[in-house]
């Protein structure tokens, strides 16, 4: 056999975690140190499955399968394909960048860093998931090391870190609970008793059986559009999300807007629309009236925002509204497009939470009010914001412009009336983001904000990382575009047999 | 050479990028170093844009017969995207003026420039604004052009913002996205429109497929893309209503204003209907709205200028006018007089604000016309040159504006009388208030300030300028220009002379008119003004137009935006609160019932056994049946 | 008259009730202690009795309540130990002061 790539990758941050058990928590030098390379590792391996995954063949690749629960059908198996391998890449970036934005952790490092490798361990493990009881256990693994982070290091602004950590840990756990009704109920009712079985390939097939009714797609479709449309913070069940950042600490806001969130994505695709075709067809025109009302809505929300995490909390529910709506039009190029942008908005986020953190750590201020000037003390630190916001706004040459075209293009097609609501979401964007950015980084020099340094050392690794890739996949978005189109347009024909089936009462015909 | 230049154009717009990459991330703290690398890079460019001009007169390449060039960018299954080069006689026209400007206005911002801070930072944007103009222009298909558009907005968004600490070119700079981000937002409708519509978004393929789609469904879908794709020229081109960056945009260094507010990035939107004209030339309709938006936007830029006082403000909405003029002329059909326009245009127009900008660097940044005087002796290197840029503007033989305009006025003419007297009359004003302008700046009472000398690096731009001004009309004339840029068959050139005589006779009165009143002062500026009341006062507010856009952000944006919070936080969240505090509520009435008297738990044990039990017996009969199992359970 | 199972099961159910009484009533919580151990005895009583009466008698009933003696000792045992620990933390074996579990 080969070697375990997947597996090492899922591991080594488990690892990590053994060995920071057996750190003194004074030696803070070590613990980063160990949390560093051990995700540096992660990365590497990363990329080395990134550069070695055929995306000529697609397909399923780097598989790995041990019987676990041979009973139930549960099985170890991780494996990528075209969806999860971008989204691997995602998280291993964002999780190296977000130790060294943690870099000057000083309230119980050891602590923090065995939390946050917890994390991103656990969310490594659902988009390599090839099972869905592994999916759910890792799935269900993250929400625990997050509502203690927030609320041990997190900060309290407009609601206190209490209310946060609660509200967003309520949220996810409420929204699992429904998916995970739906989840079982699929279990029993996909195969008979004895050809039970929790593999995601096989449970994708049930519906070719027919032992999966319309109706019954139609209800389970449902219970997990709730569960992941509150992790992709889907209007209305959005407001965790933007409390949640703002009371999280930096890392946290970065794994959560940056690959968190992402989950919800991948399982609408990968559990929703696989599984249960009919159901997702049928549900297609409310997700995208409620994916444009996250488009606008947060949008127009987020303009009146004067706390910098506030800002970059409703944009990211407003980006996740394209992800909803490329989701939604069920064709290959827009569904290819919700996924390079899933990557395209973790990457710019997680970018724009390390640099509020690291302004915030500086100056202990987060409001647009009383930030100004910046870029005359800390010009490395807006380098960073207006990489981050550029790509927000969609600028060719950096990561958002491509993901955001192929949304609109398969949108199009679907739905022109709904589409044009939707661009006209790239001037709303360009109005926050630049309003924000104007007032925080230019203007007159303030002389008290002299004392306060530009990032330096280990705080430039998030910025020259996820810079690096903003600007790489902008201008080459075949790096990125090419696994995500080995993953989807082998669903061409399944889409294209797919569109018969009924949908809901309106069918938006035509708009 | 010249098969080289033609067949690697795309080095044209890499080079530049090239110097913004090294100077970026190397040089910027070494000015001398980025000054070279910039001009270095500008320069090749400009050389193999000549050479590739060159290639195209002597090969057999036209308008018709393009030589194409193209790589695939991205690809997924039913979505292309591709990068290339499309060479013919527009595109190179546009590399050579926009090679040529750019390089110009980076020697001369060598001097302008000198010691400031950000010296390197300068150059490193206008190195990326190059590459990504001069990337527009060799734009194959749609998305690459709204590509670099894109990316020349970005550019123009640095440089106005370049003096950053500047609270009101910050805001100069936020205006400018946004708005032409407007635009934008109707461009990239119209290009999905396209993809959507025909599958393709190459220039080649859609003038092929398009005769035939007309032929079978007519042209309504294609007038709702051309009016879509026409709002990205309006934001960008600063077209009447959305020409309200351009003024602002002048807080940015005189170099920016001369090379992207004035001479290439504002021409994009010129140079895109031009390049897609096939598509607007299919609908009639179409044509009429543009004429109309230029045909207004020229009359509405001039009447600005007429009022405004700081120096570059007025050459600004004489760019708003004279892009209007360019507009005008693709609507009345004539693309060539259009594109000769912008050609001549780019020249005297970038003189015209590069000697603004020579007069301000002499007097310490004073923007005020009225603050300056008597110029004429102390800079009469400026004077001069702004002296050729004034008659070029004006029209006035044999300077290049001349031909251009003449060339407009007459397809104008050509298609309806009241658009033509409205041109008419626009250049009568521009003649106005480009004199008032020179008048006032180098005649009259010698100012008292003392004078910063200005380097030979700006002067030797200004005079290459100046001689580009005065014999590039006469040049594109007598080449025939408009044989090898056109629409359609070419052109035979010929000269109407009543329009020519007119269009002569007016600028002259103009002169005199302020000849009379700003030098010689016979009537008072201020009593002409007081007579005229409020037509002045509606032209020196601009006609209100950014109060009444501040308005409408503040009810639109603003307003709704706090409409939608207030939901968000009052009402969703309000609800899930809500929720929340139900079940607090609910769980503090049941923690009354625990009264930590363990006895009364008791009690309730019991008291719950017994009734299960009578429960069992009475309905059940459960127990019965327990007990008479027996010990089988 | 011969005394049957009833007689057993009478004394055994009012041994039960007197100890639940108890229970529920004392303060002291030595007397609870005790009560509970009157309920207990009175479980012993019915095990010791069903045992008498079966058709084909063996020890297992009786075996069993040796067990529960058992138990009941180490039972009481403990018992005590809490509630001299209460008695130390608290200073007091009233079981009405003893509400820390209010909700």
């Amino acid at each position: 056999m080969d070697f375990p790539f997947i597996s090492t990758i899922l591991l080594t941050p488990i690892l990590a975690i053994l060995l920071l058990f057996f750190i003194p928590p004074t030696s803070k030098k070590a613990i980063k140190l160990v949390a560093a390379i051990a995700m540096l590792i992660s990365f590497l391996l990363t990329i080395y499955v990134y550069i070695n995954y055929d995306s000529s063949a697609g397909g399923m690749q780097f598989v790995e399968k041990i019987p676990w629960i041979s009973d139930l059908g549960v099985s170890y198996a991780v494996g990528i394909d075209g969806i999860s391998l971008p989204m691997l890449f995602l998280t291993d970036i964002i999780g190296l960048a977000s130790v060294f934005s943690s870099w000057n952790i000083n309230k119980r490092p050891k602590e923090f860093f065995i939390l946050l490798l917890l994390l991103i361990a656990g969310v490594t493990g659902t988009f390599i998931a090839l099972d869905l009881f592994i999916f759910l256990l890792f799935y269900e693994l993250v929400v625990i090391p997050i509502y203690i982070m927030v609320i041990v290091w997190g900060s309290t602004k407009r609601v206190s870190k209490e209310y946060a950590g609660m509200k967003l840990t309520i949220y996810l756990l409420i929204g699992s609970a429904f998916m995970l009704v739906g989840i079982v109920a699929l279990y029993l009712q996909a195969f008979p008793p004895g050809m039970r079985t929790f593999d995601i390939a096989t449970l994708s097939s049930a519906h070719l059986y027919g032992t999966l009714s319309i109706q019954f797609q139609i209800i389970v479709f449902f219970l997990m559009l709730l569960g992941f449309g509150t992790l992709i913070s889907m209007f209305p069940f959005h407001t965790w999300s933007p409390d949640g950042y703002a009371g999280a600490p930096t890392a946290v806001s970065m794994i959560h807007a940056g690959v968190l969130k992402k989950i919800g994505g991948y399982g609408l695709i990968r559990l929703g629309l696989l599984i249960l075709p009919a159901g997702a067809k049928f549900w297609a025109p409310l997700i995208i009236i409620l994916g444009l009302a996250n488009v606008i809505y947060a949008a127009y929300v987020a303009i009146v925002q004067k706390d910098l995490k506030y800002v970059v909390g409703y944009s990211s529910v407003s980006h996740m509204g394209y992800v909803l709506l490329g989701f939604a039009a069920l064709n290959t190029i827009s569904l290819s497009g919700a996924v390079a942008n899933m990557v395209a908005h973790g990457i710019m986020s997680a970018l724009f939470f390390a640099m509020i953190g690291y302004v915030y750590e500086k100056t202990h201020m987060r409001s647009v009010d009383q930030l100004h000037g910046l870029a005359h003390q800390m010009p490395k630190i807006a380098t960073g914001f207006m990489l981050a916001g550029m790509s927000s706004v969609g600028l060719p040459g950096l990561i958002g412009f491509i993901p955001e075209y192929t949304i609109f293009v398969g949108l199009f097609a679907q739905y022109p009336i709904l589409a044009i609501i939707a661009v006209s979401g790239i001037v709303f964007t360009a109005i926050y983001i630049l309003r924000v950015l104007q007032k925080v980084l230019f203007g007159p020099r303030d002389s008290s904000f002299d004392r306060y340094d530009d990032a330096k050392g280990a705080e430039l690794v998030p910025l020259f990382l996820l810079g690096t890739i903003l600007i790489l996949f902008g201008l080459f978005p075949q790096l990125l575009m090419a696994p995500i189109n080995s993953g989807i347009s082998p669903l061409g024909p399944f889409l294209e047999r797919l569109s018969a089936a009924p949908s809901l009462l309106f069918t938006l015909g035509g708009i | 050479m010249e098969h080289f230049a033609l067949t690697n154009t795309w080095l044209i717009p890499l080079l530049p990028a090239i110097a913004f990459v090294l100077i970026g991330l190397f040089f910027k703290r070494w000015a001398a170093i980025s000054a070279f690398i910039a001009v270095l890079a500008s320069a090749v460019s400009f050389i193999l844009s000549t050479f590739a001009a060159f290639a195209v007169l002597n090969s057999g390449i036209s308008v018709d017969a393009p030589f194409i060039q193209r790589v695939t960018w991205a690809e997924i299954a039913g979505l292309h995207f591709e990068m290339g080069a499309l060479i013919d006689p527009l595109s190179v026209m546009m590399l050579f003026v926009v090679s040529l400007v750019s390089l110009l206005v980076q020697i001369y911002s060598i001097g302008y420039m000198q010691g400031n801070k950000s010296f390197g930072r300068f150059f490193a944007y206008l190195s990326l604004f190059s590459a990504s103009m001069l990337g527009l222009n060799i734009a194959i298909n749609f998305v690459q052009m709204y590509i670099f558009w894109e990316l020349v907005g970005l550019c123009s968004y640095l440089l106005i913002g370049f003096y950053y600490q500047r609270i009101a070119a910050r805001e100069a700079a936020k205006k400018a996205f946004i708005t032409t981000r407007i635009g934008d937002f109707g461009l990239l409708i119209g290009i999905l429109l396209l993809q959507t519509v025909f599958g393709t978004v190459d220039f080649l393929e859609l003038k092929q497929i398009l005769p035939l789609y007309i032929a079978s469904y007519g042209t309504s879908t294609l007038t709702v893309i051309g009016i879509l794709l026409f709002i990205g020229p309006i934001g960008k081109s600063g077209q009447f209503p959305l020409h309200v960056w351009l003024p602002d945009a002048m807080e940015g260094p005189a170099p920016v204003s001369a090379l992207i507010h004035a001479a290439t990035m504002v021409v994009a939107g010129v140079y895109l209907v031009a390049r897609a004209y096939f598509l607007f030339a299919s609908v009639p309709a179409l044509l009429e709205l543009i004429a109309w938006v230029g045909a207004f936007t020229a009359f509405f830029g001039a009447s600005i200028a007429l009022s405004q006082r700081e120096i570059k403000r007025i050459l600004a909405y004489s760019t708003i006018s004279q892009l209007g003029y360019m507009m005008l002329a693709l609507g009345v059909g004539s693309l060539t007089a259009s594109l000769f326009h912008l050609f001549t245009h780019a020249f005297f127009k970038s003189l015209l604000f590069l000697c603004a900008g020579a007069v301000m660097h002499a007097m310490s940044e004073e923007a005020d016309i009225f603050k300056m005087g008597g110029l004429r002796k102390k800079i009469p290197l400026v004077f001069a040159a702004m002296t050729v840029g004034v008659l070029a503007i004006s029209g006035i033989p044999p300077f290049a504006g001349f031909f251009s305009k003449d060339e407009i006025l007459s397809a104008a003419l050509s298609v309806s009388t009241p658009m033509y007297l409205l041109a008419t009359l626009t250049a009568f004003m521009t003649a106005f208030y480009m004199s008032r302008l020179l008048f006032v700046v180098f005649f009259g009472e010698e100012t008292k300030a003392k004078l910063h000398n200005i380097s030979y690096f700006m002067q030797v731009p200004l005079v290459i300028l100046a001689i580009l001004s005065f014999g590039s009309g006469l040049w594109g004339y007598i080449c025939d220009f408009g044989y090898w840029i056109r629409f359609g068959a070419p052109l035979e050139e010929h000269m109407n002379l009543s329009i020519a005589i007119l269009s002569t006779l007016l600028p002259l009165l103009a002169f005199a008119l302020t000849w009379n009143i700003y030098v010689r002062k016979r009537w008072s500026a201020d009593y002409i003004a007081n007579k005229l009341g409020i037509l002045y006062t509606v032209s020196f507010h601009k006609y209100y137009i950014d109060e009444f856009y501040a308005l409408l952000c503040r009810i639109f944006i603003d307003g709704i935006g706090k409409i939608m919070y207030f939901i968000d936080i009052y009402i969703i969240d309000g609800i899930v609160n809500a929720v929340s505090g139900l079940v607090l509520f609910l769980s503090i009435l049941l923690g009354k019932l625990q009264t930590g008297q363990t006895q009364r738990y008791a009690a309730a044990f019991f008291c719950g056994v017994v009734i299960l039990l009578l429960c069992g017996i009475l309905y059940f009969n459960t127990i019965s049946g327990i007990v008479a199992g027996g010990g089988a359970l | 008259m011969t005394i049957g199972i009833t007689h057993f099961l009478i004394i055994s159910a009012a041994l039960f009730c007197i100890g639940l009484y108890g229970i529920l009533i004392k303060r002291n919580l030595f007397s609870i202690l005790m009560c509970i151990e009157l309920m207990l005895n009175a479980v012993n009583i019915n095990l010791v009795a069903f045992n008498h009466f079966l058709p084909t008698p063996n020890l297992s009933g009786q075996l069993m309540v040796l067990f529960s003696i058992t138990v009941a000792a180490a039972e009481v045992a403990v018992g005590l130990a809490l509630i001299f620990r209460v008695y130390r933390d608290f200073q007091t074996v009233n079981i009405d002061k003893l509400n820390s579990m209010k909700g």
